[in-house]
């Protein structure tokens, strides 16, 4: 029988370009035209060529922000990923206890981002909330409106309150996930707990992991509702981070041609990132020698 | 259609027009010869299409870094990045 290729599925792939070029390519092609102008007035406007990207390049708050931005990142990933880590492996393994346990996790999950940010102000504020008021009651000055530390303190638990559970939460599929048989030879072997960990549970939850990893990574280096709605990037600029320095660009100063250039700077660093985390997560498990 | 909220201009338009028909020439490519996946002096098996972002996201960076680090005009980056470009579509 002569085989022949039916394209007409191709069209079935239109939808989904119209919807892309409308919500990303346009927009995308918009920011790149203001980022060569000087937008004075609507319909006015003046070609400057790349001054936009010297100023963003040159400008020291935003080498600020980008630092602030990695540092926040590289802590959530300390914090997290451990303490996740360590949540799956107390978690019940049958019984009741495993769906009290899942549910309780996710809950904090389920709460829209700007809602976390309006709990965490009432529970931190040092006059009633009940975290800041006691800390202040126990002799400790705390306000994370007026000392950056303080700030930076409330940003992390908020963050690893919000979203360990999550890296819990594939962590304990990734350990549900081992065969019996591996913690019965370790047994049998007289292993200790710490070697079982390690050479057993980890390098088996390794695919969880780097999905834990990558997910949370790119999620706090895109991050914008909670500290904004908590801090707003204060106190100075003491949590203002990428999202945040960029929205008070855009829509604080209007400056459509300098937030363009900083827009697309950021979103090469995004591109970068997702490439090389894409190029990971596809390397994942190969060569691996479990 | 009404495109002046895009403000566009003569050069950006040129940009993209000459972004998109590297696109189509990369797809004509494509179907005339289709690529294999190979690995050389890139850490990661790559295939033409990969070649071709991996080259226009490091020209990206070459003219950033250019206007980052260095006072003289945009256009010398210009063949620096085609250069680049070549270097990893060929030997990459």
């Amino acid at each position: 029988m002569e085989k022949w290729e039916n394209n007409k599925a191709w069209f079935l792939v239109v939808p989904v370009l119209a919807f892309v070029a409308f919500s990303a390519l346009i927009p995308l092609m918009t920011v790149v035209n203001y980022s060569v102008q000087d937008i004075l007035a609507p319909g006015e406007s003046v070609f400057v060529g790349t001054e936009w990207f010297k100023k963003v390049l040159h400008d020291y708050r935003l080498h600020d922000a980008l630092w602030r931005q990695f540092l926040f990142s590289g802590l959530v990933l300390l914090i997290e990923m451990p303490l996740g880590i360590l949540i799956a492996l107390a978690m019940p393994k049958k019984g009741w206890g495993v769906s009290f346990s899942l549910v309780t996790l996710a809950l904090p999950l389920l709460i829209p981002w700007n809602t976390i940010g309006s709990i965490w102000i009432i529970f931190t504020r040092p006059d009633i909330g009940l975290f800041g008021a006691a800390i202040n009651s126990l002799g400790l000055a705390f306000d994370h409106t007026r000392r950056p530390l303080d700030a930076w303190i409330t940003l992390m638990l908020m963050e690893v309150w919000h979203w360990t559970p999550l890296v819990a939460l594939l962590a304990y599929a990734g350990l549900r996930a081992i065969p019996e048989m591996y913690y019965q030879a370790a047994k049998i072997d007289g292993a200790s707990a710490w070697s079982t960990f390690r050479y057993i549970q980890l390098p088996k939850m390794r695919g969880v992991l780097t999905i834990a990893l990558l997910l949370r990574f790119m999620d706090s280096f895109l991050i914008y509702a909670e500290p904004f709605v908590l801090t707003g990037g204060g106190p100075g600029d003491a949590t203002t981070f990428l999202s945040i320095y960029l929205v008070k660009i855009a829509t604080g100063q209007f400056d459509l041609g300098m937030a363009s250039a900083f827009s697309l700077i950021y979103f090469l660093i995004v591109l970068l990132l997702c490439f090389v985390f894409y190029q990971v997560l596809q390397n994942v498990g190969k060569g691996a020698r479990i | 259609m009404k495109l002046e909220w895009m403000y566009w201009t003569p050069i950006t338009a040129g940009f993209f027009i000459i972004i998109a028909l590297m696109l189509v020439g990369m797809g004509v490519w494509e179907v005339i010869a289709p690529s294999i996946e190979r690995r050389r002096f890139l850490p990661i098996s790559t295939t033409r299409g990969d070649r071709f972002f991996i080259g226009l996201l490091c020209s990206a960076y070459i003219n950033i870094a250019w206007v980052g680090l260095t006072d003289w005009s945009l256009w010398f980056a210009l063949p620096i990045s085609i250069v680049w470009l070549v270097i990893v579509m060929r030997f990459g």
